[in-house]
């Protein structure tokens, strides 16, 4: 077994080298073929290598798992592309409109649009997550237990167990972070000196404008594989409510990330994520492709949203009343209201430039009677609500990992658990701050800055609870690296909640908007709110999914590493802001005097990269031959360690019951959860 | 708590310390750019005070996680939890109060601070800011346009401000304030310049390819030099427009081909950029999206750079060419004037 499983991957690395070299040599005999001339240059294009790229992951993974799960999504999703392209080319000629269009890869925009979303479905269909439905619908029973392929295969194709599908949320968006990442490394090289020296600006601009959504998927991706993984385990459920669309939660994502990523081969574009309109009604062809990418992958979030609305609701176990629930809990409560609420309005706002660039629609024209201005509103509606699902799960981490570590309960539980309800809808009332500076009706800026001032108070609560759980408590002596991410994510968040206020000011933000002060500051927030919690809950829960544990070594390198470098990329971004640096710019001014800080973040970006390296070496030695941990690690209190590791499927084999406050350290006798195990 | 009061009393002192240490440190750092108006001076006086809060809170949170870290921390060979502390109603009720007072209280400083900031003098100097893909324009009441912006030292000037295509920013980050300018609408940016020098004026709103190099010169001079160079322009501009004596002249074509940002679409030379080259584009066939062709006349010419969007050229798209509606008759003849002699 272990010997064909090593020779697979062998085969599988072959194939891959052998599917980037085959996809760029058809990609340029494609260039070559429709321009009629060869060039050299073709060798090097973008739409040539991430041909190759695709070509090289379907090999690869096809290698791995054969012609299964996400090889036939993905190639389906290739072959639905084509057909809808060629359907509306078709449609096109028979009308006697223009069908071809060398400027957007042979297709017209609209027969591409078609395409893309033609080939989600494709996907969703060649992957078999509407398989249950589709024979529901003929009447025909489906199994309603989970029936998975044995061994590691099963990560690769359809699941309904919700701990398998939180896996593969979390793989795909570390792989995703990764990607994100490493578009990051790309044009932070680029701006370590004045003057553009490898990339083109063009380039720059995609990069710099995909980096931000692809690291948001990330993201969602993310808190979506945390919270699928953990909250039917905590409120003791066997599964969520609906484990057929949690399926289809996740696999919606994929054709989303391909069809994001796609825009870098197909023109790019050179927004920033927010694609604010006139500009994207006249960027290239890559700005649909990332309107249709966002578009797809907002399902996922307020499907998955849904789901765990419904899950927290109906399938809590006996006894577990709303405020003995686990913190977590609370927080992926918060989150998901935000998510379903909220993800709808990003999707119009990018639907209606779509329409205005396919169709004409003049929604945002200010010629024809549009507004400019109503994107905006439109957009931050959701884009600022979404800040406060990136962070919640993950300040949730944070309250829920405290008191283990600290051997005390959590400070002022009910007043934690209430004010992540009152971010949430706080959260809601402060969009339009990001638009202190657009032109928008000049008396909305005050009511605009008061609430968004308002955030502090509920935040302010989340911090001084945890102090006070510090508090003389006894911290584990030798800091594990779970509990060093966590006090990493407490101090960073901090900077990027202090920082905050002077953007909330109407006449500070003036000076601050779009500068690299708001870059450092958000990047304070989302690696403060998500990143660090998201590596703690995963150094801290990888024994539960898998009996092993992280190497703590390895694990604190990675922290010591990440850290330090991360505090220096995030205070000099916001140095280099207030004198004068913008954001979204490719080249700068050197006469401004920002070389070596510009080169400081630079280096600094590239040892957060050698950390992240460290983690996934460390994941790779684990599951390879780590230490085996199928105990309460922790000493928890928590219900799913209360059972040995690895879960089993459909969690407990028991149903248990709430008969105590989760987090009563110190306070001798006292049960949280009772498993039923002996009585019948 | 009896017991515990030594750890309460260090750690209040550190965190006094530790707050005048952040916000003396801070300063010495500097963290602004030179004050050039004075709405700087009043933005920097509430950015002071959000630096102090900023002080006093990071040391208030960090000073005990620091100090439970050190001194509460587990002892060697205790096995045995915390005490067991659940909560404190009273002290939730405080942290959620005073931080509830300090932000209402900010929130009313900010608002006064953005009333001062904005105020109106009626005597400003009113000058039209033309903004557009990548290129800032400025004209003067005096009738006439520059790329460069002079402003009068110690007198309020209201920039009326107007985008031709995409959404631009102005910038100044000595000035402190952005304002951005959304085609369809007029957006006013009033400062008042209060210390001589060169500055520039970055867009500061992601406007496409060249966004990064969106940017021109603001020379703050005194009132006595700014006169004489207003008065200066404004013969030269009569003067140029007298020696052609109302025909149109290339040679100001040339200029307003410089001024008005052809140069980032259309090349003089025959290569190809975001719009058709002006090389040998007088007298050609020109074939359109449509599939037809038309001769490049004078009426083509003109109607191209009036009406964009009235035809466009194979190959290009019918969206990229911003509206040009503030060049007079006269100047569009002049261009077109100009795109005659690119042979």
């Amino acid at each position: 077994m272990k010997k064909s499983s090593s020779r697979g991957f062998g085969t599988a690395l072959l194939l891959f080298i052998l599917g980037l070299i085959a996809g760029t040599v058809v990609a340029v005999l494609l260039h070559t073929l429709t321009t009629g001339k060869f060039e050299n240059g073709y060798l090097l294009d973008l739409p040539s290598w991430l041909l190759g790229a695709l070509v090289a992951v379907v090999a690869f993974l096809y290698a791995l798992i054969g012609y299964y799960g996400v090889v036939k999504g993905l190639l389906w999703q290739v072959a639905g592309t084509l057909l809808g392209a060629l359907f509306v080319t078709a449609l096109r000629a028979a009308l006697g409109m223009p069908y071809s269009d060398m400027n957007t890869f042979w297709f017209t925009e609209s027969a591409w649009v078609t395409g893309v979303m033609v080939g989600t479905l494709f996907f969703l269909a060649g992957v078999g997550a509407i398989t249950d439905w589709y024979k529901m619908a003929l009447g025909q029973t489906v199994s309603e237990h989970h029936t998975d392929v044995p061994g590691f295969r099963k990560y690769f194709g359809v699941s309904l167990d919700h701990k398998v599908i939180g896996i593969q949320y979390t793989f795909t968006s570390l792989l995703l972070l990764s990607v994100g990442g490493l578009f990051a490394l790309v044009f932070r090289t680029e701006l370590a000196q004045a003057g553009m020296q490898f990339l083109s600006i063009e380039l720059y601009n995609t990069l710099m404008s995909l980096h931000g959504m692809v690291m948001i998927v990330s993201i969602l991706l993310g808190i979506a594989g945390v919270m699928n993984y953990l909250v039917p385990m905590m409120i003791g459920a066997q599964d969520m409510a609906f484990p057929r669309l949690n399926a289809f939660s996740f696999w919606i994502a994929i054709p989303a990330a391909v069809i994001l990523l796609s825009s870098l081969a197909l023109g790019g574009f050179d927004t920033g994520w927010t694609g604010y309109p006139p500009l994207s009604v006249r960027a290239p062809l890559g700005m649909s492709m990332f309107f249709v990418g966002v578009w797809v992958a907002g399902w996922s979030s307020i499907l998955g949203a849904l789901n765990l609305i419904v899950s927290v609701l109906r399938l809590r176990a006996k006894g577990m009343i709303a405020f003995r629930m686990p913190i977590f809990v609370w927080a992926a409560t918060a989150t998901s209201i935000i998510s379903l609420t909220a993800t709808q309005m990003i999707g119009l706002a990018f639907q209606l430039v779509l329409f205005q660039r396919l169709l004409g629609m003049p929604f945002f024209d200010s010629t024809k009677g549009g507004n400019p201005i109503l994107f905006q509103h439109l957009f931050w509606f959701y884009s600022h609500p979404v800040v406060y699902v990136f962070v919640l799960p993950g300040l949730g981490v944070i309250s829920e990992l405290l008191p283990v570590f600290v051997r005390k309960p959590l400070f002022g539980y009910k007043w934690v658990a209430m004010s992540s309800l009152g971010i949430a809808l706080v959260g809601f009332l402060v969009w339009a701050h990001h638009m202190f500076a657009s032109g928008m009706n000049e008396y909305l800026r005050v009511p605009f800055m008061f609430s968004t001032l308002l955030v502090a108070v509920p935040t302010g609560v989340k911090f001084f609870s945890w102090v006070a759980t510090l508090w003389q408590g006894k911290l584990v002596r030798d800091l594990p690296t779970p509990m060093l991410f966590v006090l990493g994510g407490i101090v960073v968040f901090l900077l990027g909640g202090l920082t905050g206020p002077p953007n909330a000011t109407v006449s500070t933000d003036l000076h601050l908007t779009d500068t690299y002060y708001i870059v450092g500051h958000f990047h304070d927030t989302m690696f403060g709110g998500y990143i660090f919690p998201f590596f703690a809950s995963i150094y801290y829960w990888f024994p539960k999914a898998t009996g092993k544990r992280l190497n703590e070594k390895l694990g604190k390198w990675h922290f010591w590493l990440m850290t330090p470098s991360f505090l220096i990329l995030t205070l000099f971004m916001m140095r280099v802001g207030l004198l004068g640096m913008r954001r979204r710019i490719g080249d700068y001014d050197p006469a401004m005097g920002f070389g070596l800080w510009q080169m400081a973040m630079t280096i600094a970006a590239f040892l957060i990269a050698a950390a992240i390296l460290i983690f996934f070496y460390n994941i790779y030695l684990t599951v390879k031959s780590g230490e085996n941990a199928t105990g309460n690690v922790w000493k928890s209190r928590s219900p799913e360690w209360q059972v040995p590791s690895p879960m089993p499927v459909y969690n407990y084999e028991h149903e248990f019951e709430v008969v105590g406050e989760p987090y009563d350290y110190g306070l001798p006798g006292s049960v949280y959860v009772k498993i039923n195990s002996e009585e019948v | 708590m009896q017991k515990n009061v030594h750890h309460y009393v260090i750690m209040s002192v550190l965190v006094i310390v530790v707050t005048i240490l952040t916000y003396w440190g801070l300063n010495v750092l500097g963290l602004m750019p030179v004050q050039a108006s004075s709405q700087a001076v009043q933005i920097d006086w509430l950015f002071d005070i959000e630096v102090k809060l900023i002080a006093f809170f990071f040391a208030l949170i960090m000073v005990p996680l620091c100090y439970s870290l050190v001194v509460f921390r587990q002892k060697e060979g205790d096995e045995t939890d915390a005490e067991h502390i659940e909560g404190n109603t009273p002290l939730e009720l405080t942290w959620t109060a005073i931080p509830l007072v300090i932000v209402i209280a900010l929130g009313i400083i900010g608002a006064d601070n953005l009333r001062q900031i904005k105020t109106v003098d009626p005597q400003a100097i009113e000058i039209k800011v033309i903004a557009q893909q990548w290129k800032w324009l400025f004209q003067y009441p005096e009738g006439f346009s520059s790329t460069k912006l002079y402003l009068p030292v110690n007198q309020q000037v209201d920039l009326k401000m107007q985008s031709q295509d995409v959404i631009h920013s102005f910038w100044v980050p000595e000035f402190r304030i952005s304002q951005d300018v959304v085609p369809g609408s007029i957006e006013d940016y009033r400062i008042t310049p209060n210390l001589l020098g060169n500055y520039k004026v970055r867009c500061n709103e992601m406007c496409g390819k060249n966004h990064a190099y969106m940017e021109s010169d603001v020379l703050v001079v005194s009132q006595a030099d700014y006169k004489t160079w207003v008065g200066t322009q404004a013969l030269s501009a009569k003067a140029t427009e007298m020696a052609s004596a109302g025909k149109p002249d290339a040679g100001r074509g040339q200029t307003l081909y410089q001024e008005s940002g052809c140069p980032a679409c259309h090349s003089l030379d025959g290569s190809k950029g975001i719009g058709p080259t002006w090389k040998g584009l007088f007298q050609s066939q020109v074939k359109l999206t449509t599939g037809s062709s038309v001769l490049a006349d004078d009426a083509y010419l003109t109607e191209s750079i009036k009406l964009p969007q009235a035809k466009t050229v194979a190959g290009f798209s019918v969206n990229a060419m911003p509206n040009f509606s503030y060049l007079t008759d006269g100047q569009v003849a002049d261009l077109v004037e100009f795109i005659k002699t690119i042979k």
